[in-house]
């Protein structure tokens, strides 16, 4: 057996059974190996596809997505989507190819310092240099990317040690003496959380990304005590959105219920979070009547990053939320809730009916029509906040987006990865007519899996999340965001790859367009021509706090459609 | 503030440059850095200034914590040996200036490592107020180089640092 079809065995004793890859010259002994073995590899059109993919994969499913990619041009294409991985704590192994030992540092043909340069956007990455030790690098990567703070890990194969002979043992095991995450959060630390929150008047829980898995729990804790939710863009999904004691999410298009529960709450309870600014806005003005912060977080360099935190609780975010709900007890808030229903009717998420057809209404009726149930990525922009405040999402890893480094591109493969992890579910990608651009070759991939993906391209003609700040901030000096006189005819560009295209401009189709696209079996792309110079509402300008909070589009109020 | 914290580390290829990337891109201001190896094969010991306040200081130590290969972080804010090496060489003009050197040399303990015709290579150890004040008195004598290393330090007593348990990662 070679290193190459050692790499393989390995992989498969850690579970794996899909690779996202793209081949290439330094990883072909890989690929070669690839031929006789078991797991499936899907052959993505750009290697940043690849490693999006594999995200989503782990999102979805909770287990390790895995990417592949050769030395030089093809791992570097890997870079954004390794950032986006460690950003959203997201477990990903990433295997490159280089160049053989001899040549590194000669400035080979496509020689780049992977390791050099992935070492900031990796939880860990190293590169093999003896064949034997390719089980125990591999364990220990699945090991790191998946316990603790979850990220990406990549490991770097020299051609030559692909091509080796291997002669050492798969039982191998992990021993790492820097590396020993805490898991069991501190009795007495919990306990003073469920102390603090009993004294509390007006108290909150926020939920992040890092909560996805605690979801049953979180919901045990919060039925319980009966505290007001706020799951955070990343949390999502991890306590439900149509619950009532849901207030939405927060920050920057945050409601105005969940922007206000924080700004007068005395006590806020945070599970797997990690004070974004998106969500905090200026740190200084966050919270400001909040003396107790109880921050649980399995990353201990989260806690006291940013916001000062009365009790920190270092451990894994299902574990600490079971033994809170294990405690947990009636709060006595009812007036409390009364100052928060009031904001919740008041201000729910909505929008001005117009004549054109509009991103919300769309997304809406997707919702409606689909009862909750799919799994929705996004690109990033105006169609990203709109998915996630018209998207109600009930179930955790079901929605999955670009929180942490906002990649435009990342909807057609995250929708790629979530399909693949989870067979037989319907998935959708809202994606925006510039995000859509970054990565649409792979409508290719998507055309030859055949997977039920529909991509819903909410298409205003411009970089709207660009324009609406330019709008706001810029007197409207509207600098190279159009893109209405370009874009090409999506669904045509569809058809090209063979994919079913719809486009739709005319609101009274809506609810028998979306009808059409779910009764679709397999990929289909519908373009929704929507209104060009919508603007995402509520909002909390950048650096500002909830007080400035603008409900309503100041545009609409003056001027009208 | 000014803080010496020691880290124990695993002496794989790159470490140092994962470290000092780290420090780096988080924005941390280093005032000096030392590494060698332990008596321990596979380990290798770093020495870091960092100034900043205690909430700086808990971070930068909170994030090299957050290394794979970083096996243990303390600061020294506990009583502590802390010492650099310097090689200063002296431009010197005649025999007047060259017994002036001397004595001042002797004053520091410094050795002399080097001498030459017109110049004089002195070794001083010590921390880093003892160096500047060495650096300082031979100023006016014409300094050629100074090369210093940065500060290594060591708790006193029997506190060490070694490989066990991180408290988190
Ligand atoms: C790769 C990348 N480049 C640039 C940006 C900056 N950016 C954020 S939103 C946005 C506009 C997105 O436009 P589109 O995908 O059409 O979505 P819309 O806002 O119109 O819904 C841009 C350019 C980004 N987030 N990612």
């Amino acid at each position: 057996m070679n290193g190459a079809a050692a790499i393989l065995k390995a992989l498969e004793m850690q579970g794996v059974d899909l690779i996202f890859g793209h081949p290439g010259g330094t990883i072909m002994p890989t690929y070669d190996a690839l031929y006789d073995s078991p797991i499936r590899h899907v052959l993505v059109r750009h290697e940043q596809a690849g490693v999006h993919a594999a995200t989503a994969y782990a999102r979805a499913s909770g287990r390790v997505g895995v990417c592949m990619a050769t030395s030089g041009p093809g791992a570097l294409n890997l870079v954004t989507g390794l950032q986006d991985a460690l950003m959203d704590s997201t477990p990903v192994i990433a295997l490159t190819g280089n160049v053989p030992q001899a040549l590194i540092g000669t400035d080979a043909f496509q020689e780049a310092d992977v390791v050099g340069i992935t070492q900031p956007v990796t939880k860990h990455n190293i590169q093999v240099r003896n064949v034997n030790d390719i089980p125990r690098i591999i364990a220990e990567a699945f090991y790191i990317a998946s316990t603790g703070r979850p990220g990406p890990v990549l490991i770097d194969f020299p051609k030559d040690v692909q091509q080796a002979e291997f002669t050492g043992t798969f039982d191998v095991e992990v021993d790492l003496p820097g590396y020993k995450p805490t898991f069991k959060g501190h009795p007495r630390q919990i306990e003073r959380a469920l102390e603090a929150l009993q004294k509390a008047e007006k108290p909150i829980l926020m939920v992040g990304g890092g909560a996805q898995n605690a979801a049953q729990e979180i919901m045990v804790f919060a039925e319980k005590s009966g505290i007001p939710v706020i799951p955070t863009l990343m949390g999502l999904g991890a306590f439900p959105g149509t619950h009532p004691q849901c207030l939405g999410m927060p920050g920057m298009h945050g409601s105005v219920a969940a922007n206000r529960a924080i700004h007068h709450a005395d006590t806020i309870l945070a599970i797997g979070l990690r004070f974004d600014d998106r969500v905090t806005g200026k740190v200084s003005r966050f919270a400001p009547n909040a003396h107790t912060i109880i921050h649980v977080d399995i990353d201990p360099a989260e806690i006291g990053k940013l916001v000062k935190t009365a009790i920190p609780v270092v451990g894994d975010a299902k574990w600490v939320a079971a033994e809170l709900a294990k405690g947990a007890k009636k709060l006595n808030i009812s007036k409390w809730w009364g100052q928060l229903e009031d904001w919740k009717t008041k201000h729910p998420f909505a929008w001005k009916p117009k004549p054109h057809l509009q991103s919300q209404e769309v997304i809406q009726a997707f919702w409606e029509a689909t009862r909750g149930k799919a799994i929705v990525t996004s690109g990033v922009g105006q169609h990203q906040m709109f998915a996630a405040q018209f998207y109600k999402f009930d179930a955790p890893r079901s929605w999955i987006n670009s929180g942490g480094l906002g990649t435009m591109g990342v909807g057609l493969p995250f929708a790629i990865g979530a399909a693949l992890a989870r067979p037989g579910e319907l998935v959708i990608d809202f994606d925006g007519d510039g995000s859509f651009q970054m990565t649409l070759q792979e409508l290719a991939t998507l055309k030859k899996l055949d997977l039920n993906v529909k991509i819903v391209i909410l298409n205003n003609g411009f970089l709207g999340m660009v324009r609406q700040w330019q709008d706001l901030f810029h007197a409207r000096r509207y600098s190279e965001v159009y893109l209405a006189d370009s874009n090409p005819d999506f669904a045509k560009l569809a058809e090209a790859y063979g994919i079913k295209g719809i486009t739709l401009t005319d609101k009274a189709r809506l609810h028998e367009t979306v009808k059409e696209v779910l009764a679709h079996p397999g990929p289909v792309l519908l373009e929704a021509r929507v209104y060009h110079e919508e603007g995402v509402f509520p909002m909390i300008p950048s650096g500002g706090a909830a007080e400035d909070m603008i409900i309503e589009n100041p545009r609409e109020t003056v001027a009208g459609d | 503030m000014r803080h010496l914290v020691s880290v124990l580390v695993q002496d794989n290829p790159g470490v140092l440059q994962r470290i000092a990337g780290l420090i780096a891109r988080r924005g941390f201001n280093i005032e000096s850095l030392a590494v060698g190896r332990t008596h321990q094969p596979g380990l290798s010991r770093i020495s870091l200034v960092v100034s900043g306040d205690d909430a700086v200081l808990e971070q930068v130590e909170k994030q090299l914590n957050r290394l794979i290969e970083v096996i243990k972080v303390t600061d020294h804010a506990e009583p502590h040996v802390e010492r650099e090496l310097a090689l200063v060489k002296v431009g010197i003009a005649g025999m007047e200036e060259r017994l002036e050197v001397k004595d001042i040399a002797e004053a520091f303990r410094a050795r002399i490592v080097d001498v030459a015709r017109k110049s004089i290579i002195f070794e001083l150890t010590g921390d880093s107020t003892k160096v500047n004040n060495f650096v300082e008195a031979l100023r006016p004598y014409g300094l050629l180089e100074v090369m210093r290393t940065g500060a290594v330090g060591m708790s006193r007593g029997e506190q060490v640092l070694k490989v066990r348990e991180k408290k988190a990662v």
